[in-house]
């Protein structure tokens, strides 16, 4: 397949599935770039329109039409050859030939053996590695509706109708060596690689509306042996979906090959509903797309400094979005906090809370729990969440209380945490009064203690809702805790 | 290779044709297959060429890095475009049922 | 009134003088035209009423003191695959009859601007393949000096247009001598300019990668003008070198003296004797003027013809793909739209452009295109490199335009090889993407018009045009 020491991946025993059969995934990611305007033309590159607004002679292939390359396109194409460790190189565009009524020209204009970005990688925040073959440019297709019928599905409508409004969009195809041993890392490539288009500003990368596609290329084989014969799989449309084609699909070849039959080379279609892929085409009905160069575009041969300057413009990567915030927090770059506050790109929010003289970890943790409507750059004075932060790190709030202030500031885009505090009346209790009504709570049930102090812990229960009840739920369980275990002089 | 050796058939030409969506009989195939046959003949000739390490020529004035700033330009009129159209309906062009295509 | 000039130089003078109106040279124009256009037959469409509207334009501007373009009034005919807003362009082919662009050629645009009025769309090979114009959907077009014979092609109506003075100048595209070969056989000047000067935006594509625009003429001086025109930058072709315009009327007449003429002494055969006889009084006359020949050789040459049937129709094949049916031109209506593709083409395109589509199909198609295609592309470079080479002794070379004079119509047309052997001396030109321009030069057999090839490397449009004005000074033998 190739000569990287990546494609030698193999599968650890648990990765195995049963019978000692390996799968052996390779993911072609599909993204539209965040571009203003087509790939090859200034038709404006927006989703939602009304039909046919966005088109021009070269989107809908016009006679005596012509491309020109937009050059933004090519930069957040090299932004994501670079966030993904590609070589930036001298490239063509070729001309892919093959008829269907989306497509306007009959041909795409895409990228074959001189791919823009090339031999690059992915590292996955669980330590696995993964090849990437190439990230090249192509323009999108136009979309059909299929009308009449059944199903408004394809088969059996009575006819379909064309938008070219998405003909001509920019797409950067990522295609990854076939170095994905399960369904977890291949969902796992899918996130990270979302993350990174995201954080790169590349991409929306949603595939749920469809700026983000994602077709699995899956084999089977025993480890040792050369690999089995590989099925193309399309439309998965979540990485959810991902996941279960893809366990499906490794399943259904195991089923045939272990009862005897041959495995087809042909590109087969996801239903989640079905949860199961069926045939869509086989390799013997494959079109020959009749590559060549397009002769009415010219050689892309980006200089180094044009590189750099595209590299120096980078933001930090999610991998090290996630290693700033564990130094921060002390947190796992692997834990749920850390992952969800990268994922939002909010990491540059808990940032300034600490810089604001906030506690690391608590900023950490309001910001997963309250801000998840919030975007990346939340309205929110990071100051005021901060003097938060401080004051329940200093036990002058309660938990509870401080979820009720930062509820407050975040539904009124900031406010005085103490002030807030002080009109809810949650004005910090000293220490020796709550000490004082713990051994009230002691004397009024005796019983509920001594059940405590025989190591019976859900009785404490009994003893911190007098005393909640007391302070009117001002005292800090944390502390009555501790008063509680002192005194039993555990 | 030696091209002339290897005549294009009949079935060569009904492939490229089903591949290039002409949709011809077959006294048709017969009768460009000949002309064909006659017109490739021709082509031996670049065979006694020694074309080791000449590199293809696929542009006569190679230019690089010609590109476009991401600007909009003005679009087309749709309701120009789509009464030019075979066949329209809902602001989208109609075709028959897609069948018989990838996709 | 004064008599209407004869060249779109004077015409334009005049014009802009106030001498003659616009519309006085524009009805003039279309007179003639009623007068032979039906034995003729060099349009497709003739604009008379948007052309006579706009020549009225143009004479309330210079009534009214305003400024007016190079070419203020000059009619000018387009070769209909050149895209005009709103105006048929068809490429003489059933599959776009009745097709109206939204959209103008580049050129189209910048002689409209220079105040040229455009009379017609004229008619040429289907989707200018061919080298007779009898490939056309709407009949053949004939050569106004002999109706029995071809006008030569593809752009044999703009030739015939300018021959029969319809029109001063006309515009036609080149691919592989479309324009220079029925220029030679209409006995009027014509110009292939470098590729990428000229933009191709608005042209219909046959071939991307050889395409060009360029002008005929009566005069020399009439086509570098036009030439000035068009040429120059355009953001819109890919393309499209990135300089002004050159300035060349002026070089038309700066004579040849001290310049370095190279003649091919291993020219592929086939000309007829009169033609070569031209050739040789061509040479005498630039020696004369003060020109040295030089021999060169370009051993290649021959193989020219090959890469270009390889490469043309292989290009050719994608370029036409998108008449599918779907967006604009024919449908013709079946069950299902992969059917449809097959009987709408198959209705659409005459017998020549499938040939050359399927011969295109085939050299891409998998497992024959290092064999074809890929292969033709190297014999490219070999032809440029040989050119480069000559370049490097000599200004410009001169040859045949066509080995032979104007043919008679239906002689050729059931032999494509014979046909393609019509192109043997212009085809190299296109694949190298120099310039190259036909010039009349004397008679040959029947009376009928001998045209002189002048070459010159690419960006040499000068030096053509010193060549060529120095031809045309000196005159042929009749």
């Amino acid at each position: 397949m190739s000569d990287s020491p990546l494609s030698s991946v193999v599968a650890t025993a648990d990765q195995l599935l049963p019978g000692g059969w390996e799968m052996v995934v390779g993911l072609e990611v599909h993204v539209e770039l965040a571009t203003r305007t087509k790939l090859f033309s200034g038709s404006p590159n927006r989703f939602g329109d009304e039909p046919n607004v966005n088109i021009d002679p070269v989107t809908l292939g016009l006679p005596g039409a012509l491309p020109v390359l937009n050059k933004e396109a090519v930069e957040l194409a090299m932004r994501i050859g670079l966030a993904l460790n590609c070589r930036i190189q001298k490239c063509i565009f070729h001309r892919k030939n093959y008829f269907y009524p989306d497509m306007p020209k009959a041909y795409q204009i895409s990228q074959y053996d001189l791919p823009l970005n090339a031999d690059g990688y992915l590292a996955l925040p669980s330590g696995t590695v993964v090849g990437v073959e190439r990230a090249h440019l192509e323009e999108d297709t136009g979309k059909s509706t299929h009308v009449g019928g059944a199903t408004g599905r394809i088969h059996g409508s009575d006819y379909s109708l064309i938008d070219f409004n998405r003909a001509g969009v920019p797409l950067v195809e990522i295609v990854s060596r076939p170095d994905i041993r399960t369904s977890e890392q291949a969902r796992e490539y899918v996130s990270e690689l979302r993350a990174i288009l995201e954080a790169i500003g590349a991409s929306d990368a949603k595939m749920e509306e469809g700026s983000m596609r994602c077709d699995a290329n899956v084999s089977v084989h025993k480890p040792g042996t050369p690999f089995g014969t590989r099925c193309e799989i399309k439309n998965v449309n979540s990485i959810r979906a991902l996941g279960r084609a893809i366990d499906y699909e490794a399943r259904r070849q195991i089923d045939i090959i272990e009862s005897g039959g041959v495995i087809r080379q042909e590109t087969r279609h996801w239903d989640d509903a079905e949860g199961r892929t069926h045939t869509l085409r086989t390799k013997e009905d494959a079109d020959d797309y009749r590559y060549f160069p397009e002769p009415d575009l010219v050689t892309v041969d980006p200089s180094q400094e044009w590189i750099e300057s595209v590299r120096a413009s980078l933001p930090p990567l999610p991998a090290a979005r996630r290693a700033m915030l564990q130094e921060l927090t002390g947190y796992d770059p692997q834990s749920e906090a850390v992952i969800v506050a990268v994922e939002r790109g909010q990491h540059e929010y808990v940032k300034a809370i600490v810089d604001a003289g906030g506690d690391p970890v608590k900023a950490l943790i309001y910001v997963t729990q309250a801000f998840a409507e919030a975007g990346a750059n939340p309205a929110v004075p990071a100051a005021d969440v901060a003097a938060l932060t401080l004051l329940e790190r200093d036990n002058k709030l309660s938990a509870t209380q401080a979820k009720t202030v930062l509820a407050e500031i975040v539904a009124n885009g900031g406010g005085d945490a103490a002030a807030i505090a002080s009109a809810k009346g949650f004005e910090a209790m000293d220490t020796s009064a709550v000490e004082a009504m713990v051994d009230e709570a002691i004397a009024a049930d005796p019983d509920a203690w001594a059940k405590y102090c025989a190591g019976e812990e859900k009785a404490a229960g009994a003893i911190v809702g007098r005393v909640m009840k007391a302070s009117k739920g001002k005292a800090d369980g944390k502390i009555v805790s501790a008063i509680m275990q002192s005194r039993r002089g555990s | 290779m030696t091209q002339s050796a290897n005549p294009i058939t009949a079935s060569d030409v009904a492939k490229v044709a089903r591949l290039a969506r002409l949709d011809i009989d077959d006294a048709q195939v017969e009768h460009f297959t000949e002309q064909l046959v006659k017109v490739m003949g021709h082509f031996g000739d670049i065979d006694a060429l020694d074309l080791s390490n000449v590199e293809p020529m696929t542009q006569p004035y190679p230019l690089v890095n010609v590109m476009r700033d991401d600007v909009e330009m003005p679009t087309l009129d749709t309701d120009e475009v789509l009464a030019a159209a075979p066949a329209a309906e809902e602001r989208r062009f109609r075709v028959p049922p897609i069948i018989g295509l990838d996709g | 009134m004064a008599t209407i000039p004869s060249t779109a130089i004077d015409i334009a003078g005049a014009v802009a003088s106030g001498a003659v109106t616009a519309r006085a040279v524009v009805d003039e124009h279309l007179a003639r035209i009623d007068a032979r256009e039906t034995e003729i037959h060099a349009f497709n469409l003739v604009t008379a009423d948007s052309a006579r509207a706009q020549a009225d334009a143009i004479d309330a501007d210079i009534a009214a003191g305003r400024p007016v373009g190079p070419l203020a009034g000059v009619p000018i005919a387009l070769k209909d695959n050149l895209c005009t807003h709103g105006v048929e362009t068809t490429c003489s082919s059933r599959i776009l009859e009745g097709w109206k662009p939204p959209y103008d050629a580049t050129v189209v645009a910048r002689l409209r601007a220079a105040g040229a009025v455009s009379v017609g769309k004229t008619n040429l090979d289907e989707f200018a393949m061919g080298s007779s114009t009898e490939n056309s959907a709407f009949g053949p077009t004939k050569n106004p000096l002999d109706l029995s014979r071809v006008p030569g092609g593809s752009s044999g109506g703009s030739a015939a247009a300018v021959a029969a003075g319809f029109s001063p100048v006309s515009l036609g595209s080149d691919t592989g001598g479309s324009i220079r070969q029925p220029a030679a056989l209409c006995g009027v000047v014509g110009v292939k300019p470098t590729y990428g000067l000229v933009s191709r935006y608005g042209l219909v594509a046959y071939a991307s990668s050889l395409d060009q625009i360029g002008p005929f003429a009566t005069t020399v001086a009439d086509a570098a003008l036009i030439t000035e025109v068009i040429a120059g930058h355009d953001p819109m072709d890919s393309t499209s070198i990135p300089r002004p315009s050159p300035s060349l009327v002026s070089s038309v007449t700066q004579g040849v003296s001290g310049m370095k003429i190279g003649r091919v002494t291993d020219l592929p055969g086939g000309a007829e004797p009169e033609v070569l006889q031209r050739l040789n009084e061509a040479f005498d006359a630039l020696a004369a003027a003060g020109a040295t020949i030089v021999d060169i050789t370009l051993p290649s040459l021959s193989y020219a013809l090959t890469a270009y049937y390889l490469i043309a129709p292989a290009e050719a094949s994608s370029n036409l793909a998108r008449f599918d049916g779907v967006r604009y031109g024919l449908r013709v209506n079946a069950a299902d739209t992969n059917a449809m593709y097959g009987v709408t083409r198959a209705a659409g395109f005459g017998d020549e452009v499938k040939r050359r589509i399927m011969l295109g199909t085939y050299a891409l198609s998998a497992g024959y295109y290092d064999a074809y295609y890929g292969k033709a592309l190297k014999v490219r470079r070999i032809i440029a490199r040989d050119f480069d080479n000559a370049y490097g002794d000599v200004d410009a070379i001169i040859m045949p335009t066509s080995p032979f004079v104007a043919f008679t119509a239906g002689e050729k047309v059931d032999d494509p090889m014979a046909m393609y052997l019509c192109d043997i001396y212009t085809i190299p030109t296109n694949l190298a993407g120099h310039p190259a321009m036909s010039v009349p030069f004397g008679t040959g057999a029947h009376g009928l018009p001998v045209g002189i090839q002048v070459l010159a490397p690419a960006l040499g449009e000068e030096a053509m045009f010193r060549v060529g004005g120095a031809l045309e000074a000196a005159g042929g033998t009749q």
